[in-house]
């Protein structure tokens, strides 16, 4: 026998379930019990950039909305940096800036949104810059490991075309399922970006 | 500068047979709700080796206590007290510290205090049901509760969940977001429940079974589980590629 390499191996993933608001918001469970629940304000008072909201419904393989979805939010401030202490830059981040958030659905519509800042544009790997983007993490009953997408936005087509990332989508008409749709209402920024689970418009999701 | 902790590389990719496939024909809320294109393989770039920070200011001591937490002054939840414990480690298996562990479930009598949830077991008025806390420095974690009842759920006809707590870990890293659940030793739904069955390999199973503790037992008070967590690991920084690309 060769020696044992002594790894241990990744905890397996189960699906969030119907309930995962009990742990995760319970005020949308529909009590009351912490003081403040964690992921409610992403960008918080001081961040510089631009206001945005972004809106969308996450759609299974039959084209119903799914409405017990729970999102997670992870992105970069305006200047493109991340507030963590391995991004370079992360000490200039606006105090409040979380760059995290959670989102929750309507329950009756499966309709989500959330308030944030628009990100800066930052570096990848190898030198080469990547679209202003936020990176999504979507978990539900039937779900049975989270699923990873990035939403890019419509307005920043010369970034995008250029993104590291969206070109290692082999399927130039898949690329399209990553980019939000801007538009202007009562005179504030939305984004719209539906996720599909499954189908002929089935959304990217990454394995990262 | 001062403050970064040494500098280390990319996670190591995540074992996809070791984890449940999206689709699972057994587990029939799955089926439509499951991608049917691979997933696209991205290398790490600072969106996944960064991930939202926590403190002890987000949260109350009392946050990890669910026999008190949202019970009224004097009262204590129904059911069998249990201490669930353990270390949130990496592959590496070296400790995860100050990361944030949620978990839920339901009473013991397998009700969730959920809008949604219309189960026959009864609402337990001193439970809520749910607790959060940071991991120490050396990665420990605990929580006091009540040990969840078994629940009914529309997939065949006559569906029993295994009693079970729903897990939620951070780790430093966006790629490192994990939800799990948590079951017990010795119980005999976990070899029937479709949701456990999703796991391919019963090693990996194995891994979700939280073991009876009798040295962390409190004599007379509660009983403990133990349930160390496993989060992808990272490469040491000898063969570490420039992220940051200078
Ligand atoms: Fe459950």
């Amino acid at each position: 026998m060769p020696q044992s390499l002594d790894y241990l191996k990744e905890t397996p993933s189960q699906t969030a379930g119907p309930y995962v608001h009990i742990g995760l918001a319970p005020g949308a469970a529909g009590f009351q019990i912490y003081d403040q629940e964690l992921g409610q304000d992403i960008a918080g008072p001081n961040a510089t950039g631009e206001r945005i909201r972004v809106e969308g419904l996450v759609i299974d393989g039959t084209g119903s909305p799914v409405k017990d979805v729970l999102l997670e939010v992870w992105q970069a401030n305006a200047d493109g940096v991340y507030p963590h202490p391995e991004h370079a830059g992360h000490e200039s981040v606006e105090e409040g800036f979380r760059g995290w958030g959670r989102v929750i659905t309507n329950f009756e519509t499966g309709e989500w949104a959330f308030d944030t800042v628009k990100p800066g544009a930052l570096m990848g790997r190898n030198g080469q810059m990547m679209a202003p983007h936020i990176n999504l993490w979507i978990v539900a009953r039937g779900i049975n490991v989270g699923l990873n997408t990035r939403l890019y936005f419509d307005d920043e087509a010369e970034a995008n075309a250029a993104d590291p990332v969206i070109n290692v989508i082999e399927w130039e008409k898949r690329r399209e399922t990553l980019i939000a749709k801007r538009s202007e209402r009562d005179g504030e920024t939305v984004y719209r970006f539906d996720i599909r689970l499954q189908g002929g418009d089935e959304t990217v999701f990454f394995d990262i | 500068m001062t403050q970064t902790p040494k500098k280390q590389g990319e996670f190591y990719q995540r074992d996809r047979r070791w984890h449940p496939p999206a689709y699972d024909k057994d587990y029939k809320t799955s089926v439509a709700r499951s991608p049917k294109l691979s997933l696209i393989s991205l290398e790490n770039t600072p969106s996944e080796i960064t991930g939202p920070r926590f403190g002890h200011g987000d949260m109350t001591p009392i946050d990890n206590d669910l026999l008190s937490n949202y019970a009224q002054p004097d009262q204590s939840p129904i059911g069998e007290r249990i201490i669930v414990h353990g270390r949130v480690l990496d592959e590496n298996a070296r400790p995860v510290p100050n990361t944030l562990v949620e978990i839920w479930q339901a009473n013991a009598s397998g009700r969730y205090r959920h809008k949604k949830d219309s189960y026959l077991g009864a609402i337990d008025p001193n439970f809520g049901g749910c607790g959060r806390t940071m991991t120490d420095e050396n990665g420990y974690y605990y929580f006091r509760t009540v040990k969840p009842g078994a629940y009914p759920w529309r997939n065949w006809v006559n569906d029993w969940r295994p009693a079970h707590i729903h897990v939620s870990v951070f780790g430093t890293g966006f790629a490192q977001r994990l939800i799990t659940q948590l079951y017990f030793e010795g119980d005999p739904l976990v070899k029937t429940c479709p949701i456990v069955a999703t796991i391919p390999d019963p090693e990996a199973i194995e891994q979700l079974i939280a073991k009876l503790d009798m040295n962390a037992t409190i004599p007379l008070d509660t009983i403990a589980y133990k349930f160390d967590i496993v989060l992808r690991g990272r490469r040491s920084t000898l063969f570490e590629n420039r992220l940051e690309g200078n």
